[in-house]
């Protein structure tokens, strides 16, 4: 899994029946210490995450495993809210404190 | 199945029902001499590993399977290593304890 933050909504009138009723984030991928990196994916949120939210996305068709995704063309899914990273000993992100370094 | 080091971890209360309980670790990618790349992945932990220890990893969809509750996850903790013995090496020797 990855860390990413999110950074906005899909909307798309005609899709496959599988991804129908289904919240379709934009999400930045980013590093354990929230530098931003690769390309944007577009992932199916499992979670309620929401807008500029620190979460974890699995990817491939591990992300089919969540009730919201089971037997849903998706290879992307939020299934996780962060609340607090530590790297090294450093708490790196506390959502309760907001503290990014 | 590839080495890393666990050097961090992460909580998460708003989770998939299938990983309340679980841990999840942040990796940093090794090679199998333990020399660390830059490259760091967030794994969840299926045999009880700590940080700073030498660890191999399942990616993809088989990450899922080695927890019972198949949780949507495309990376697990499967093993603790020991030591590595590469058969280059001349004499044979390990080259992690």
């Amino acid at each position: 899994m990855k860390f990413a933050r999110v950074i906005g909504t899909v909307v798309a009138t005609q899709k496959d029946d599988g991804v129908s009723r289904r919240k379709m984030l934009l999400i930045q991928p980013l590093s354990p210490r929230l530098q931003p990196s690769g390309d944007t994916h577009v992932a199916i949120d499992a979670v309620g995450a929401g807008f500029d939210e620190i979460v974890l996305f699995a990817s491939g068709s591990s992300a089919r495993q969540t009730v919201t995704t089971k037997d849903t063309p998706c290879d992307c899914v939020i299934m996780a809210i962060v609340d607090l990273i530590e790297v090294s000993g450093v708490i790196v992100y506390d959502k309760s404190k907001q503290v990014r370094e | 199945m590839k080495p890393a080091r666990v050097v961090g971890r992460v909580m998460a209360t708003r989770k998939d029902e299938s990983l309340i309980g679980q841990r999840l670790l942040v990796l940093r990618l090794t090679d199998w001499n333990g020399c660390e790349s830059s490259e760091e992945i967030v794994a969840v932990d299926a045999v009880g590993s700590g940080a700073g220890e030498f660890v191999f990893f399942v990616e993809s969809r088989d990450a899922s399977v080695a927890l019972s509750s198949n949780p949507p996850v495309d990376a697990a903790i499967v093993g603790i290593i020991d030591g590595v013995a590469l058969t280059e090496e001349p004499d044979g020797m390990d080259v992690y304890r």
